[in-house]
């Protein structure tokens, strides 16, 4: 053997070493996942069987890892129901229940104190949104202020999901623009078309003390979600498609939330739509929000 | 064909690519030292990404502020890489200019070394990366024409397969001693310059299509984005080609040389000329929608991290285009060299952060968080250069033989720039 084929032996030999080396927090992280998670097909193309064996699974994970029994359901939407929100400003106080009650209804992460809602205070006299903060602090409401909590508005025309590449979400019958966890490949080109920022990724895997758990899941809604996919408001559809209220809604100590079905006339989103002035923010970029805001006169 | 000429045309494939494994890897302590350089930084990017994939994006600067980072701003700027090479080869075609034909593999070498380093920055920006099959037409949910994203994946995919069928033929032609029919590669190469176009039209389309982001929302992105291509481009195959020449024993013409500079020339200027207009409406226009404008020119409420950047990026434009204008710059190969290094500095703050990072500052919501790439970022793109480099390399190398062959047009001219001496192309 000449020195120079040993010498590239030696080289070939080292650079498996390095390389083995270099892919090691790879095989740590494929250790937690199964053949059956990675082969899910996509929401849609679920049958009912599959889809009680993957929320089986997903059960039992959490079951696992956290000890907390959770019940995951698969919330469809209800015929003849489109969902709107509204809100008052005139009323609104920026006291942040909503955005806290979001935080902890669809296990978000903790240490980042993630939610759904931020509300910025606004200066008096303008719709400026750059002249808005969401770091404001102190006794509120400020006289010199207004506050405007923003959330994901369920676009009728969602750019969000027009650019997904692979379908991972869309725009349910009931209005509600939803994210398959398990199908998202976390691109995250939804989170830069959305124009009110409502999209939130998973920079990493969800710390929620088993404790605070919400065993009450939807599996398109405040599941706990796995590292590295988007996520959204889904106006809290494991709720509000069983007649219950979104959790911000309830949380609101003022009464300024309006929550309804936009297609029964008796609704009282419908009245305010009939009885007052409402808007849309950013009513510019073409979006159609389902979500109103209004002042009193 | 019968089975035997078959069974000929495989054996002959495999000694070829048997050869081609020989050439990429024989080579002078040089040679050996750069490979082990490549590869010991490909390694250390691949650490880095190995861990990002365990503990999550959040070992990157990135957030829900500023979603996208120095990832997609390098995607952004190897797209006009890619591009830029092959449409070096126009003047070649049009004008049935010879002596430009040699530029053709060394710009279609270019694009593919430089596709793959753009499929490499897609993928270390995904999430879930491992889940790449969604994407596949029938098995996933490929959501096309609808997602900007779905056309480039196709364009992008497609021009890598456009350039692979060139360079390999050509290069499989030259090792049986064949000349090659131009049948079939002529075609393909026109195809290629159309859709070296496309793909930089359709990235361009990625971003301007975006209501909420008002940065991008400019028909300007994509004439923008040709334009700096037709810099970075030649600006990085003129420097190749000094390195061939010096290195590899090729006798580099002066006229491909010539055209190269002639086209930065210009580009160079116009390129110059769109900074200026858009300069121009962020200062005289204002209001909102020029708020990431002036964050990344001058600062927006103290937040001014772009702003020491992207002046780097205008005084670079503004030296190399100077430097560029000296006559009879091609006899001088250090000062062209640095021209082209600025050019092409330049162009990747100016396409890449410049262009990512501000349209998400200040956020759609008007918040003004600044994003600084971490150092596993770094480690990561660092990590897919020397990648890109690495398959550059090892295809230039094989192509050598191509690339020396004495052209009859070339015997002809009497303005070859020194013929580096044939006796360092044994070492190499
Ligand atoms: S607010 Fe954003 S996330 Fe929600 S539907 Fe509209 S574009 Fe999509
Ligand atoms: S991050 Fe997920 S949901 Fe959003 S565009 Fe990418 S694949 Fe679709």
């Amino acid at each position: 053997m000449s020195r120079r084929t040993a010498l590239k032996a030696l080289g070939a030999t080292l650079g498996a070493a390095a390389f083995a080396q270099a892919i090691a927090p790879l095989t740590e992280w494929a250790a937690d996942m199964s053949v059956d998670e990675y082969l899910q097909k996509h929401y849609k193309e679920l049958s009912p069987v599959d889809l009680a064996m993957v929320i089986a699974r997903l059960e039992q994970r959490t079951k696992e890892e956290t000890g907390v029994e959770v019940h995951i359901g698969d919330y469809r939407p209800q015929p003849g129901v489109k969902f709107g929100y509204a809100l008052n400003l005139s009323i609104c106080v920026g006291c942040r229940r909503c955005a806290q009650a979001c935080h902890v209804e669809n296990n978000h992460d903790r240490p980042s104190g993630n939610s759904y809602i931020r509300v910025l205070e606004m200066q008096k006299g303008s719709m400026d949104l750059a002249k808005g903060r969401v770091n404001y602090s102190g006794p509120v409401p400020n006289p010199e202020k207004f506050y405007l909590p923003v959330q994901c508005q369920q676009c009728d025309k969602p750019p969000c999901v027009s650019v997904c590449p692979v379908e991972a979400t869309w725009k349910e019958t009931d209005g509600i623009v939803v994210v398959d966890y398990n199908w998202c490949i976390g691109c995250r080109y939804c989170e830069a078309a959305c124009p009110y920022h409502a999209r939130r990724f998973n920079w990493k895997k969800p710390e929620i003390p088993a404790a605070e758990i919400n065993p009450d899941q939807g599996y398109l809604s405040n599941r706990i979600r796995p590292q590295g996919v988007m996520e959204k408001c889904t106006f809290c559809l494991h709720r509000t498609r069983q007649g219950k209220l979104p959790a911000c809604l309830e949380a609101c100590p003022t009464g300024a939330r309006v929550f309804g079905n936009l297609l029964d006339p008796e609704s009282e989103i419908r009245w305010v739509l009939k009885n007052k002035r409402v808007f849309v923010l950013k009513e510019d970029v073409g979006t159609q929000p389902s979500f109103f805001y209004f002042f009193d006169e | 064909m019968n089975k035997a000429a078959l069974r000929k045309q495989a054996t002959s494939y495999r000694r070829f690519l048997w050869q081609a494994a020989r050439d990429a890897t024989e080579g002078s302590a040089w040679f050996y030292a750069w490979m082990i350089l490549l590869t010991a930084l490909a390694l250390v990017g691949l650490h880095a990404w190995a861990v990002q994939m365990r503990d999550g994006l959040a070992v990157t600067g990135m957030n829900d502020h500023v979603s996208w980072g120095l990832y997609i701003a390098n995607f952004t700027f190897m797209v006009g890489l890619a591009a830029g090479g092959v449409m070096m080869v126009i003047p070649a075609y049009l004008y049935h200019d010879h002596e430009m034909h040699d530029l053709t593999i060394v710009g279609e070498l270019l694009a593919v070394a430089a596709i793959v380093m753009c499929i490499c920055f897609v993928v270390v920006d995904m999430g879930r990366p491992e889940r790449f099959w969604h994407m596949f037409p029938f098995v996933g949910r490929f959501n096309f024409p609808v997602s900007m994203l779905t056309w480039d994946v196709i364009v992008l995919n497609g021009y890598l397969a456009l350039n692979l069928h060139i360079c390999g033929y050509l290069l499989y032609k030259r090792f049986l001693g064949e000349r090659p029919n131009p049948r079939w590669y002529v075609p393909f190469v026109y195809l290629s310059i159309f859709w070296a176009i496309s793909i930089h039209t359709v990235t361009a389309f990625l971003y301007s299509g975006l209501g909420g982001r008002p940065l991008w929302n400019t028909a300007l992105l994509a004439p923008r984005f040709l334009v700096t291509a037709f810099i970075a481009g030649p600006a990085f195959i003129i420097v190749v080609l000094f390195v061939l020449r010096r290195l590899g024993g090729v006798p580099v013409a002066r006229r491909p040389l010539e055209i190269l500079v002639n086209v930065v020339r210009v580009t160079l200027l116009i390129n110059l000329l769109m900074v200026v207009s858009e300069l121009f409406t962020e200062l005289y226009g204002g209001g909102a929608r020029t708020a990431s404008g002036h964050y990344l020119f001058f600062g927006l409420n103290g937040a001014n991290a772009l702003v020491p950047w992207i002046w780097t990026a205008v005084g670079m434009g503004v030296v190399s285009a100077v430097m560029f204008l000296r006559p009879g710059v091609v006899a001088h190969p250090v000062w062209l060299t640095v021209a082209c290094a600025l050019a092409f500095t330049g162009i990747w703050i100016e396409k890449g952060m410049g262009l990512i990072v501000p349209a998400f500052i200040p956020s759609s919501l008007h918040e003004i968080v600044e994003y600084f790439p971490s150092l596993v970022e770094w480690q990561v793109s660092a990590g897919i250069w020397a990648w890109g480099l690495l398959i550059l390399t090892v295809a230039l190398k094989i192509a050598l033989p191509i690339l020396r062959e004495p052209h009859p047009e070339r015997e002809k001219a009497s303005h070859t720039v020194e013929a580096a001496p044939r006796a360092d192309a044994k070492s190499t």
